[in-house]
């Protein structure tokens, strides 16, 4: 038997992120790489660590290999414990057959087993695809103290932006009465940030209903909580104030990646007190040579800067040449551009290569049509050919052979 | 995996006279070195890089910082089972017999009976160089002989720190004379400690001179297994620095901003492992500019810097200007202040507006926590 665990965290990570397109197309969403030598799936686990949950389990279904690898047994993260530590939970078979998780309810659903084992007080639902620093021990607290069946993180967006996101209106004492999924006419501008904290007592009885009911598509935001609010259970809103972003779209991916290089951002990555932890692959310290231009970007590990970088982001043994011009990019670890190639407003996946003097995406101000600019996307392991040219907003999946 | 199984043994303390500067709070193989690794990094990577995962790291004193660094040896995958790293710090019976070498291997003599291994591999952390020991290891097997120990041929120091040693070799490699300082040369086969020996031999080496009392390391032990035993050298061709002194140290640091010696260092097929702290990577700020310089993760750049070496979490505010420095880690460098040929340990604080300058025979250092 396993030592009693209070909390038991359980992390969506089993979606597509169709609509990050090309960077993608081999790995999950939690596992693509942000902020320089991250991977989004960093964020909510040390936060899981800093919160001192120390039981995660971590659901996995579309293209995990990059991920299984990156997780491995967790230790990165702390999370490499005898009693407790990270594991990945993929779909499996059953006497009846094999079933695919068929939503996130029926994701938990399928892992009940998993939860019991630790026979824990509340279980934390995460998913993969945000970038916040959050202490999940307060968040829990105000369960306890609010006497909450539900708990759900909600931040305050912009009344403009509110039909964009799951709306919880509330009751002055925070309970919640009603959700509205992207509503056209907001009452309120608490957003769901998808985190939610249950009494396990609780959600496995609303889990085993979902799971009855055939009609249902085994969603907590569609069947699961609005089952639970019909029913009166008590749900409470917890407000939290600080940076969250969904990095769900090529757009605020690169935004969030940009937000970094803000020198006022409420994201602070060198507070010693709640870090964020990685696999830090063993590169080199980076070199920055004489004929190198460096203008507000960030740089890792192992890159050789040669050219010039402006706004940019340069992971992991990211090499750029003399004459290079980077500008408002993003350089995912291993890619190289070479002498004289332009690349503004774009993402590079791993380890393709810019041909010399290529030109790759282009800035806002360059178009005369709004609609057809936006950040190019260039595919991992490509080779974009010696004066090729991409046009923004551009997602390519194959080589280019070059101008000449 | 072909080839002998070795065990390794670090020797931590021996130089720590050479380098005072950084040496009054560490050993001399935890000196943090080339923006992010220490000098142990070197000959420890090399070990598990050829194969060797039983490793003893010998340490006497000022140990603090060196077992912070290695911990379990997880970084250098030696934290396991079968073989991995232990520490052999001085304990009760032993405490008094760590002050040479002889005495050092004749206190961890239950460590070196007790392993599985039948070869020694001996080295200090004085050597910044990527080598295989398996390679010496196959010349130390095919020249039959006992003792195998690596040379390089370098200019001979005018102000050396320490006993210069020098081989006089046949043209098999056998060493056949041994000198020490010797006043006439300008150049010649530099003994390097690292070398490759059969425990019992070791053992009996040892003995011998415990119970001689002879403890002198170049007269009594190398010069004495010369005369007795059949030793080769094992010269090292390519990159290599040899740190014996503030100057050596300094040299060797900024051979790294060469993208050569890099090569031949950091290659991703024999990687030197370190320790990391989850650092953000760097950041640059409007205005900054850097030229030439190697630089770590979590360090915050406004400033200017030029030839430098910037370890992790750095912070060098608007204004300043860096040229021919060395900044350890978590230092903060004010705004508007000048450094030129200074070595600042680590979490140093310089505060605005001052103006600090060596030169290059005479780096000026900084002791760790000073606030200038």
């Amino acid at each position: 038997m396993l030592p009693k665990q209070e909390v038991v965290a359980m992390l969506l990570a089993g979606g597509q992120g169709s609509r990050l397109g090309v960077l993608t197309r081999k790995m999950a969403k939690p596992a693509v790489p942000f902020g320089g030598k991250y991977r989004i799936i960093d964020f909510p686990l040390s936060n899981c660590t800093n919160s001192g949950i120390e039981a995660v389990g971590v659901l996995t279904q579309y293209q995990p290999l990059v991920l299984n690898d990156y997780l491995g047994n967790g230790q990165p993260w702390d999370l490499d414990n005898d009693n407790a530590g990270v594991h990945i939970l993929s779909p499996y078979e059953q006497k009846d057959g094999a079933n695919w998780y068929s939503g996130t309810a029926n994701a938990i659903y399928q892992n009940i087993n998993f939860i019991e084992r630790y026979d824990p007080e509340y279980v934390l639902i995460l998913s993969g695809d945000h970038i916040y620093k959050m202490d999940y021990a307060a968040m829990i607290s105000y369960h306890e103290e609010h006497n909450a069946d539900c708990t759900i993180a909600v931040i305050d967006v912009p009344l403009h932006q509110a039909s964009r996101f799951g709306i919880m209106n509330t009751n002055p004492d925070g309970t919640i009465y009603e959700f509205e999924e992207k509503p056209a006419h907001p009452k309120s501008t608490n957003a769901s940030m998808g985190i939610y904290v249950f009494s396990w007592d609780k959600l496995k009885k609303y889990l085993m209903l979902d799971a009855a009911d055939p009609n249902s598509s085994n969603d907590f935001g569609k069947n699961v909580l609005p089952a639970m609010l019909a029913n009166g259970e008590r749900m409470i809103a917890y407000p939290f104030e600080g940076y969250w972003k969904d990095v769900g779209t090529i757009e605020s991916l690169w935004e969030a990646n940009m937000d970094l290089l803000d020198p006022k951002t409420k994201l602070d990555l060198s507070d010693k007190k709640h870090k964020i932890y990685s696999r830090n692959p063993m590169y080199p310290p980076h070199f920055v040579s004489d004929s190198a231009e460096i203008q507000n970007s960030m740089v890792a590990d192992g890159c050789n800067v040669y050219g010039s970088l402006e706004f940019s982001m340069l992971f992991q043994g990211v090499t750029v040449k003399k004459g290079a011009v980077i500008t408002d990019s993003i350089l995912m670890p291993g890619v190289v551009v070479e002498e004289g190639a332009r690349v503004s407003y774009t993402i590079v996946a791993e380890n393709t290569v810019i041909g010399k003097n290529a030109v790759i995406g282009c800035r806002p101000e360059d178009v005369n049509n709004k609609e057809d600019w936006g950040i190019a996307v260039i595919g991992e392991n490509l080779t974009i050919g010696e004066g090729a040219k991409v046009p923004p907003k551009a997602m390519i999946d194959e080589d280019i052979k070059g101008a000449n | 995996m072909a080839g002998k199984k070795m065990l390794g043994l670090l020797l931590t303390n021996f130089q720590d006279s050479y380098i005072p500067e950084l040496t009054t709070q560490r050993t001399f193989s935890s000196i943090p070195f080339g923006a992010k690794y220490r000098l142990i990094d070197f000959s420890l990577s090399n070990m598990v890089n050829s194969g060797v995962s039983k490793i003893g790291v010998v340490t006497k004193n000022n140990y603090l910082s060196l077992m912070d660094h290695i911990g379990s040896g997880k970084a250098w995958n030696l934290s396991r089972r079968r073989g991995g790293l232990t520490f052999l710090p001085p304990f009760e019976n032993t405490g008094d017999k760590y002050n040479t070498f002889v005495q050092t291997i004749d206190a961890i003599r239950d460590f070196i009976e007790h392993s599985y291994e039948d070869y020694i591999l001996v080295s200090s952390s004085m050597s910044v160089v990527n080598m295989d020991y398996q390679q010496m290891m196959s010349a130390h097997l095919k020249s039959n002989a006992d003792i195998t120990i690596c040379y390089r041929t370098r200019p001979l120091s005018k102000n050396p720190t320490s006993e210069q040693i020098v081989f006089s070799l046949d043209k098999n490699s056998r060493v056949s004379e041994v000198l020490i300082n010797p006043r006439n040369l300008d150049s010649a086969d530099c003994m390097m400690n690292i070398g490759i020996v059969k425990k019992e031999l070791l053992l009996d080496v040892v003995s011998d001179c415990v119970s001689r009392g002879k403890f002198d390391y170049a007269r009594d032990v190398i010069q004495g297994i010369v005369k007795r035993y059949n030793v080769y050298g094992y010269e090292i061709k390519g990159y290599c620095s040899e740190i014996d002194s503030i100057q050596s140290y300094f040299k060797a640091n900024m051979d790294l901003l060469d993208p050569d010696v890099r090569e031949e260092l950091f290659n991703m097929r024999n990687p030197i492992y370190t320790k990391v702290r989850d650092d953000m990577p760097t950041k640059y700020g409007l205005k900054s500019s850097v030229k030439n310089s190697l630089v770590s993760p979590g360090c915050v750049i406004e400033g200017e810097v030029e030839n430098s070496i910037i370890f992790k979490g750095v912070h060098i505010a608007k204004g300043a200007k860096i040229s021919n420095c060395i900044i350890m880690q978590d230092g903060v460098i004010g705004e508007d202040t000048t450094l030129n040929y200074v070595v600042c340990d680590k979490d140093v604080v310089v505060s605005p507006k001052r103006m600090l300058c060596g030169i290059d025979s005479y780096p000026v250092c900084i002791s760790k926590k000073s606030i200038v």
